[in-house]
């Protein structure tokens, strides 16, 4: 499974970064294929990115949104809020365990050898205070004096931007250096520290910070496609804890908005099958049991 | 009683999924008819400076 979902990664990954001809235009992919939304975060800067990055683009229409509307555009997000509802309402964060390129290059880099720290548990709330002011209210609110807004999480935040787009772009267009400022500096930092704590721990900016999977961390309990628990099988032995890149304990919260549904503990750790995919109420694979448990039950 | 509609009998559908993405995809329709696409593509063509660290 582990490794069908590395394959699955990286078709994602090509997918939305398909432009290969951009060391030759020096500039964005300009095609169709930017008007649909990108499953996980992937900077629409990104020289090679085929596809948009939906917070950029949320924050975006919410910083202009006062422009759009007194020339009587109804330009709000809710294209941009209802494509990544759709895939939320689906997959939830499963997109982010198998559909995202930053998340995939935090995974790579947590495999190099180092030693390993956990995550504090309310650090998760970070993501969620990212999303509602820097990626709404913030642009919405905080407005200059022509009513613009601006992107604040793109902005002072995002490594996926400066590591996607700020730096290829950088190398692409050598003009835009001359511009460099503090601004791209502390965003260097930003995305260097974030590098750095992917290598010493497991997903840091997805746990932490991620607004986009915030986002798909509030449908985790009513989207199609989702882990369940067989109570009745478990054992409560606690093998789900220690493989989950997450820091779910799944026996005791299968409904976490922090899993991602990577199948970690489904396909590597639990030996008694107490853990299936369910499909909008149908289980697929491993039947769950309607009998006593089968293991020898721990705790 | 086939095995069929024994099956249909044991799992029911959740109901809440279909709701959501319902939802959400009416929203994208909303969107489609107040042309956001036209939009978002003109922001998505264009190079980020803010994504960049520049502007």
């Amino acid at each position: 499974m582990n490794i069908l979902r590395k394959w699955v990664q990286v078709f994602v990954g090509l997918l939305t970064n398909a432009y290969w001809a951009f060391p030759f235009t020096r500039s964005l992919y300009q095609g169709p294929m930017k008007v649909i939304c990108s499953p996980g975060l992937n900077c629409y800067s990104c020289p090679a990115a085929t596809t948009y990055c939906p917070m950029g683009s949320i924050q975006a229409l919410l910083a202009t949104v006062r422009l759009s509307l007194e020339s009587g555009q109804l330009f709000v997000g809710f294209s941009v809020f209802g494509s990544i509802g759709v895939m939320g309402g689906f997959l939830g964060r499963m997109i982010c365990g198998w559909a995202c390129p930053f998340g995939f290059i935090q995974e790579l880099l947590y495999k190099l050898p180092s030693k390993k720290f956990g995550i504090p548990r309310v650090l998760r709330y970070g993501k969620y205070f990212f999303l509602l002011f820097f990626v709404i209210l913030l642009p919405l609110f905080v407005v200059d004096e022509f009513g613009g807004g601006t992107t604040w999480f793109c902005k002072y935040v995002c490594p996926t931007g400066t590591l996607e787009a700020g730096l290829p772009m950088l190398a692409l267009q050598p003009t835009l250096r001359a511009q460099l400022g503090t601004l791209f500096l502390s965003k260097f930092v930003v995305m260097v520290l974030f590098l750095v704590w992917s290598v010493l721990s497991s997903r840091p900016f997805c746990r932490t910070t991620c607004p986009l999977g915030a986002f798909y961390a509030l449908f985790n309990k009513v989207k199609m496609v989702r882990l369940r628990l067989d109570e009745n099988r478990c054992t409560n032995c606690h093998a789900c804890h220690a493989v989950c890149p997450m820091g779910v304990k799944f026996n005791e919260s299968p409904d976490d908005r922090e899993c991602i549904s990577c199948m970690a503990c489904m396909s590597k750790a639990c030996r008694f099958n107490a853990i299936y995919l369910d499909v909008g109420g149908v289980p697929i694979g491993a039947e769950p049991s309607s009998t006593e448990p089968q293991g020898i039950r721990v705790g | 009683m086939t095995a069929k509609r024994r099956n249909k009998n044991k799992y029911h559908l959740r109901k809440a999924p279909f709701a959501v993405i319902s939802f959400f995809l009416l929203c994208i329709f909303i969107g489609i008819a107040a042309g956001e696409p036209s939009r978002v593509f003109e922001q998505a063509v264009r190079i980020c400076l803010s994504c960049i660290g520049i502007g």
